[in-house]
């Protein structure tokens, strides 16, 4: 496994990123963050923070108004977002994240539409990762449920081999127990050389599988540190809060079930 | 007699313009204010027309059906009253689809209306239309410029009760409920409000007021026939609208008069200066130029020369970067 | 029996057409008001080719159109490609940045179809133009039933048509790439597809089918500057008839239309023409809007 931290080793760099969805209603106020080769960092805080904008800006989607992005210390501000998955980024959006009227397998050639001599390849070794990929191969992509569309459109992502894979709110709409699933699979995906960067709703849950984090409040990264610490640090919580008492992240009961209590019955599948 | 001349062309020019500032605040009261696509004005300009001939006009040898003779007032509430029958029923019948497929519908609407009075000649003589409409007020002096500047005065006076009509109605709250819809439907049902009704409603105005104005004309001219009622008449509406500023019933007004002094003074120039093998094709190049005006518009200076007072937000419509 | 033959012949050729327009529905998505005008245009620019290549050489066999139009037919592509790409550049993108609405685009598409039409009025007059004036022997197919070989050959030719388009959009990379577009751009561009440069494939696919019917239309009948634009109803009728997203719906819709209208001829309503794939497509809209073989939305 790579060195995590290391200050030469960074495969993504954010410097003061000012970024908004309409001109002059900018969202993001000066915001930086880096991720290192090999690490899963988490993106935290509270709603309208700026979170799912901050990896929209990286991934082309949004206009920069200000800062620059790096990747693999290549300069991609403002690179048309088509270019970038050629430079080895991948994104998972949160919603409307697989083409619901083709098949999974479909889905999946799709995503390596620039990758056609390794198709065959890296399909194999993501089928060896997710089976049921396999299993739902020509199953129409609109007709699965929450959990399997997730995976689907995280598999379509990884058809193009990224460096760097980066995921809005993975856990969105999933049972405590299907999240687990799917974080385990993030980990799994970790360990077979991609870099994760994602954002997360549920913090706790996203905190436990990362190396670092960075929490966002009102457009800017306002504390960071390695998952642990920020666990327990009682400013996170208070973020979160939106400053009423002081709160660790450990008792911070997030929209999605606590994760941390033994499974009960019902959860969705 | 030169001033005369040049009065008498004034007059005249601003009769016609009537008709069209008439008709365009009927578009602006369905598109600018209500957001209707409604791209078969012609058809609606049509059954007013062809009301109006049917109740004023004399008998004519080929028609089952018409030739009251009846006087132009009622001519001109018959035209407003059927215009307004016919709009309910088909904007009952579209309005409920999507603006492309309201943008269709209505098109094959208008050119359906044509087809009609290009071939029922039982009611329309086809191709050959209803002439010798009477003229209101022609029977008070020998003088055209005296019966033109008259009829000028009734233009001007049913413009002025039009859009007296409309400001207040718009400003009342029927027409805020009408902007919200346009600006944001759902936010609008959220508001309990059943937003079909007021659609029609407002696209029946707005019919009815061209209804009016297609029988303005016809008692003008003094015949109609079905060539007067093409897709051209529609998209001549459009820029104006456009140019004037949709939204805004003074901008329709003045976007109706530039642009049919745009129209006119092409006309006349081409009559003067191009000679007469060409006059089709220059005829031709006229029209490629209201395109090009309209495009240019749409490009350049969407908001018209009069933009609403109020301008809503721009993330009505958020998008994001370089979607193309 | 003949009109049902005549019907098939109307309907390849609204077929090629609704297949063009369907293309720039789906994946750039507003109603293009200005197919008409590509396909007149093309048609013209075919005319051209024809014309300076020689109508009457290279019959072959029965058919009465040689060599010169089905050269003409790709020569028209390209000229009227040109067009038409100047104009997205110009128009449509300026348009599409600025997030204009849909409404937006179809006025656009209007006025420019305006301007075309008007355009062949001024360089090419108003009067009716024929590609050649060999008449062609009609044969007897079936009992009462009277074709020229020409008819047969472009029926033929828009079945090839149809389903070339089929198999490009299902077994190739582009084809693909356009569903995926059409179904979600900006998904497609997190896959890594240029959208400009699939936009510019879809103007180019819908150009060539236009012009392939236009040029057939003006060959069997005339070319005239109203040509497209009398079209345009019953495309958009074919179109919605058989569901905006199905390519073999759009030649279902093509199908019924085509034989509505020959029906319609037929029984001395022909002045009613329009106004028949008019009252169909509306009647469609409203019992069963995502049409015969679409999907609901």
């Amino acid at each position: 496994m790579t060195p995590v931290n290391n200050p030469n080793n960074k495969i993504l760099e954010v410097h003061n990123l000012v970024a908004g969805y309409i001109p002059n209603l900018n969202i993001l106020h000066g915001c930086s963050i880096h991720v290192c080769v090999g690490e899963i960092v988490t993106i935290l805080g509270p709603n309208g923070a700026g979170k799912s904008t901050l990896i929209k800006a990286i991934a082309g989607l949004l206009n920069v108004v200000e800062g620059h992005i790096e990747l693999q210390g290549k300069n991609i501000t403002g690179m048309e977002t088509h270019r970038l998955v050629r430079e080895g980024l991948g994104y998972v959006p949160q919603t409307e994240n697989v083409f619901a009227k083709l098949s999974v397998a479909e889905n999946l050639e799709l995503g390596a539409i620039h990758h056609r001599d390794t198709m065959a390849e890296t399909r194999e070794k993501l089928y060896d990762l997710f089976p049921d990929l396999a299993r739902f191969r020509n199953l129409h992509a609109g007709k699965l449920s929450g959990g399997q569309r997730q995976m689907v459109a995280v598999g379509r992502a990884l058809m193009a081999s990224p460096s760097l894979l980066m995921l809005d709110e993975p856990s969105a709409g999933l049972s405590p127990k299907l999240t687990q699933v799917v974080f385990q699979q993030l980990l799994k995906i970790r360990d077979s050389g991609v870099t994760i960067l994602m954002v997360e709703q549920n913090a706790k849950a996203g905190l436990q599988i990362s190396d670092r984090g960075y929490v966002l409040a009102e457009g800017v990264d306002r504390v960071t540190g390695d998952a642990q610490s920020l666990l327990h640090n009682p400013e996170v919580g208070e973020l979160y809060m939106g400053g009423h008492g002081k709160s660790t992240m450990e008792n911070v009961v997030t929209a999605t079930s606590d994760v941390s209590e033994p499974s009960n019955g019902g959860d969705s599948a | 007699m030169e001033f005369l001349g040049i009065l008498s062309f004034l007059i005249f020019f601003l009769i016609q313009a009537s008709f069209f500032s008439l008709t365009s605040i009927g578009l602006n009261i369905q598109w600018g204010f209500t957001g209707l696509f409604n791209v078969g004005i012609a058809g609606f300009f049509a059954v007013g027309a062809y009301t109006t001939g049917i109740m004023t006009g004399p008998r004519y040898a080929e028609t089952w059906f018409g030739g009251f003779g009846l006087p132009v007032p009622v001519g001109f509430l018959a035209a407003i009253i059927i215009t307004a029958i016919v709009a309910t029923i088909i904007g009952y019948i579209t309005l409920r689809l999507r603006e492309d497929f309201l943008a269709i519908s209505t098109f094959g609407i208008a050119v359906s209306i044509q087809l009609v009075a290009n071939n029922l000649d039982e009611l329309t003589r086809g191709p050959e239309g209803l002439y010798s409409l009477p003229k209101p007020l022609s029977n008070l002096s020998d003088s055209p410029l005296v019966d033109n500047a008259l009829y000028l005065v009734i233009c001007v006076v049913v413009i002025g009760l039009v859009y007296w009509a409309f400001e207040r109605i718009l400003r009342s709250p029927w027409g805020r409920v009408l902007r919200a819809i346009r600006e944001d439907e759902h936010a609008a049902m959220a508001m309990g409000k059943n937003i079909f009704i007021f659609r029609l409603q407002a696209f029946v105005l707005g019919s009815a007021t061209m209804g009016l104005a297609g029988a303005l004309y016809a008692n003008f001219i003094g015949f109609i026939s079905p060539t007067d009622f093409l897709p051209i008449f529609t998209i001549q509406i459009f820029v104006m609208v456009i140019v004037g500023g949709s939204g805004n019933n003074l901008g329709a007004i003045l976007g109706s008069v530039v642009m049919w002094a745009v129209w006119s003074a092409s006309d006349s120039l081409i009559a003067a200066v191009v000679s007469p093998d060409f006059q089709t094709q220059a005829a031709a190049a006229r029209i490629v130029l209201i395109g090009l005006i309209l495009v240019l518009m749409l490009l350049y200076r969407p908001q018209g020369l009069l933009p609403e007072k109020h301008v809503v937000s721009a993330a009505g419509r958020m998008k994001l970067k370089g979607e193309e | 029996m003949q009109f049902i033959a005549d019907g098939i012949l109307n309907a390849s050729l609204i077929a090629l057409g609704a297949l063009g327009l369907s293309m720039t529905y789906n994946v750039l998505r507003f109603a293009n008001f200005a197919q008409g005008e590509i396909l007149a245009i093309g048609a013209y620019f075919a005319l051209g080719a024809v014309t300076v290549i020689g109508a009457g050489v290279g019959v072959m066999g029965p058919i009465k159109f040689g060599w010169p139009l089905l050269v003409s037919i790709p020569v028209g592509i390209v000229c009227t490609a040109i067009v038409v790409l100047m104009v997205d550049y110009l128009v449509f993108r300026p348009l599409r940045n600025s997030n204009a609405s849909r409404i937006t685009l179809i006025m656009a598409a209007f006025g420019l179809s305006l301007m075309g039409r008007n355009l062949i009025h001024l360089f090419a007059g108003g009067d009716p133009k024929y590609f050649s004036f060999y008449i062609p022997k009609a044969i007897e197919i079936l009992p009462g039933v009277k074709m020229v070989p020409d008819d047969l050959a472009i029926i033929a030719l828009s079945a090839i048509a149809v389903v070339s388009l089929h198999m490009f959009l299902t077994r190739t990379n582009m084809g693909r790439m356009m569903r995926a577009v059409s179904e979600n751009p900006t998904l497609a561009r997190i896959n890594g597809i240029d959208l400009k440069m699939i936009i510019r494939m879809t103007w180019i696919i819908g150009t060539a089918l236009a012009v392939t019917a236009g040029t057939l239309q003006g060959h069997i009948f005339q070319a005239k500057a109203e040509m497209g634009f009398d079209m345009l109803l019953p495309m958009f009728a074919a179109l919605i008839l058989g569901g905006v997203g199905n390519l073999y719906g759009t030649v279902l819709g093509a199908l019924v239309i085509g034989l509505a209208e020959s029906f319609a001829v037929y029984f001395d309503l022909s002045a009613y023409r329009a106004a028949v794939s008019f009252m169909i497509m509306l009647a469609v809209l409203l019992v069963r809007p995502q049409g015969l073989l679409g999907e609901r939305e």
